[in-house]
């Protein structure tokens, strides 16, 4: 088995960010997925406009990936060394909802594409390979909680059968109340990492310092 | 090796393997003229699995719950894949996992009002599915259209690993309101049958299936047919266009032969993924060129089943093991002339040609791509 270790990890939830358990931005009120990923967006300036175009839901899992990148741990990796691998348990749901919305009735029928193809989970696995150039494995699994188990099983038999040296996993979720995304990097074993392992991955969910 | 041992497919053509390979070799299409309000509001072309026959079969359902229409299918294919093999579905060493882009999502339509509760989340579909067989550890893959080309990579690696000495593999899609209004607007239907890698395609055609692979650490007596190779990819370029080069089917393609160890010179027959979209199949023959493999007979089955989505690569794979069992290399429904830039190898008429190794191909929405290498051991051409 190939030894393993998280180098980062970025968690957004509650309208606050936290990266490798650090508080790193917050609002003072809470708010929809919506306004705090634009928030977010405002704050940590990627200058990227496409993110506009995109779902409430792409627009957190792109951002997630934006802040566990912000310190170039992806750099001197080749675009095929690269997977994501996601879990949720909502899928598009709420996307869905809206565009069903829009072809629910025929005398008001207006299915927009542009919604519609966002009504897949992975579309923000796309979303952010375009943005970093990565093209190595994707798998997009819904649970209905985290499963963690079943998630670093996953991504360590990527690794073990020579698919990819470094991944993306987490957790990317959103709900009509609620939303969270919880990603991490996983690489080749080193020293100052975090173990890859199914307890220590919830751990390092749970541990949101101040 | 992990090796296939069972499977079932419910389509236009048929309730099981057999039926469905049967109107296969006769190369005629189960795509027809649909119209029904309650899928879109004009007629379209469509591959719909027959409801009378549904019906008769759901009958046979044992069970005090109420199941959806995609969640009859599942129940029935995995029912009917399973009684080919001695497994127990509810032991251990066995796990399930679905495939489905869009599951139960006709649950949105306001005619449901609440009705099955909660079962437009894959999940609880999952749980409900596990529940019916007694078997807790069902997940759940939705990834686009390679959903069922990932799926069965997934089950593989989980036996390969140890975890699981069996696994079903269970991918389903329905028409629905939502996916066909979506793909019309997205003007990706043709007016007609599709016609893959055909110079006058002009779109894709939706169909509804579900399929069951059953996959196992053993060889079953009657056939010998394992997978060997499998990794996924993504071209990195566009959400809802194929890459210009190929870039990530080539990439899926590479390091599956690469786990296979086998070089493409090998690979007797190539299962496409052909949706008639004009960029998907010109991308698909650009992989398979860069790969040398224009000599290699290539088919779609999407003239035959449409587009199933989330089923595709489940049954389009059942299809490439029927092909290797048999020696047969099926037709491609809706093929006349070649319509892509490179000279690859589309056939149009049932052929006779022993194949040891195949290659299955898919690609989807959010850039992705998918390949699997099968190895028949029964039919070792020297």
């Amino acid at each position: 088995m190939t030894k393993l270790s998280i180098s980062t990890y970025c968690h957004l939830v509650n309208h606050r960010v936290y990266k490798d358990g650090k508080l790193i931005f917050e609002k003072p009120e809470a708010l929809g997925l919506s306004d705090f990923v634009k928030s977010v967006y405002r704050q940590f300036k990627p200058k990227y406009p496409k993110f506009f175009k995109m779902d409430d839901i792409s627009k957190l899992g792109f951002m997630a990936a934006e802040l566990l990148l912000m310190d170039g741990v992806h750099k001197g990796f080749e675009s095929e060394e690269v997977g994501i691998v996601l879990e949720n348990s909502h899928a598009t749901l709420v996307t869905d909802s809206s565009f069903q919305e829009s072809v629910e009735d025929y005398d008001n029928f207006f299915p927009s594409p542009s919604v519609f193809v966002y009504t897949l989970p992975n579309i923000m696995i796309g979303e952010i390979s375009i943005r970093n150039k990565f093209q190595g494995e994707n798998a997009f699994f819904i649970f209905e909680d985290f499963n963690t188990e079943f998630l670093s099983s996953y991504i360590q038999q990527l690794f073990d059968t020579d698919k990819i040296n470094a991944c993306i996993g987490g957790w990317i979720n959103q709900s009509a109340t609620d939303y969270e995304a919880f990603i991490y990097w996983v690489n080749a074993e080193e020293k100052n990492g975090y173990k890859h392992g199914p307890e220590e991955i919830l751990q390092l969910r749970a541990d949101n310092k101040r | 090796m992990v090796h296939c041992i069972a499977d079932n497919i419910i389509s236009c053509l048929g309730f099981n393997s057999r039926e469905n390979f049967d109107a296969l070799k006769t190369g005629k299409s189960g795509i027809s003229m649909i119209n029904e309000q309650d899928l879109y509001h004009q007629e379209f072309p469509a591959a719909q699995i027959d409801s009378d026959r549904l019906q008769q079969h759901t009958a046979t359902i044992k069970a005090n719950e109420q199941y959806t229409r995609l969640e009859q299918l599942m129940i029935l294919s995995i029912t009917e894949a399973l009684e080919q093999t001695d497994i127990d579905i509810s032991d251990k060493q066995t796990a399930i996992i679905l495939s489905t882009t869009k599951g139960n999502i006709d649950l949105l339509e306001n005619k449901y009002q609440g009705q099955f509760k909660d079962r437009e989340q894959l999940w609880k579909m999952g749980e409900v599915i596990g529940t019916y067989f007694n078997n807790p550890n069902v997940s759940v893959l939705s990834n686009a259209c390679i959903s069922g080309v990932v799926a069965i990579q997934t089950a593989r690696a989980m036996i390969e690993s140890g975890q699981y000495k069996h696994m079903v593999v269970c991918g389903g899609d329905i028409l629905t309101k939502f996916v066909v209004s979506g793909f019309m607007s997205f003007l990706s239907l043709s007016p007609n049958a599709c016609k893959p890698f055909d110079s006058k395609r002009d779109g894709l055609s939706l169909g509804e299936a579900v399929g069951t692979i059953i996959l196992s650490s053993e060889p079953s007596t009657s056939q010998d047919i394992g997978i060997i190779g499998g990794a996924s990819a993504n071209d990195a370029n566009h959400i809802s266009g194929p890459s210009r080069t190929g870039e990530g089917s080539f990439i899926a393609i590479s390091k599956a032969l690469k786990e296979a160890r086998i070089e493409s010179s090998l690979i007797n027959h190539i299962s496409a993924h052909g949706t008639a979209t004009p960029y998907n199949d010109e991308m698909e023959s650009i992989a398979i060129e860069r790969h040398h493999m224009e000599k290699v007979p290539v088919n779609s089955l999407k003239g035959f089943w449409g587009h199933t989505l989330g089923a595709a690569g489940v049954i389009e794979t059942i299809a490439l093991i029927w092909e290797m069992k048999y020696g047969l290399v099926l037709p491609t429904a809706g093929f006349n002339e070649l319509g892509v830039s490179k000279a690859i190898q589309v056939s149009n008429a049932l052929e006779e040609h022993a194949i040891q190794y195949g290659l299955k191909m898919a690609s989807g929405f959010g850039g992705c791509n998918a390949a699997l290498v099968l190895v028949n051991k029964d039919n070792q051409i020297l």
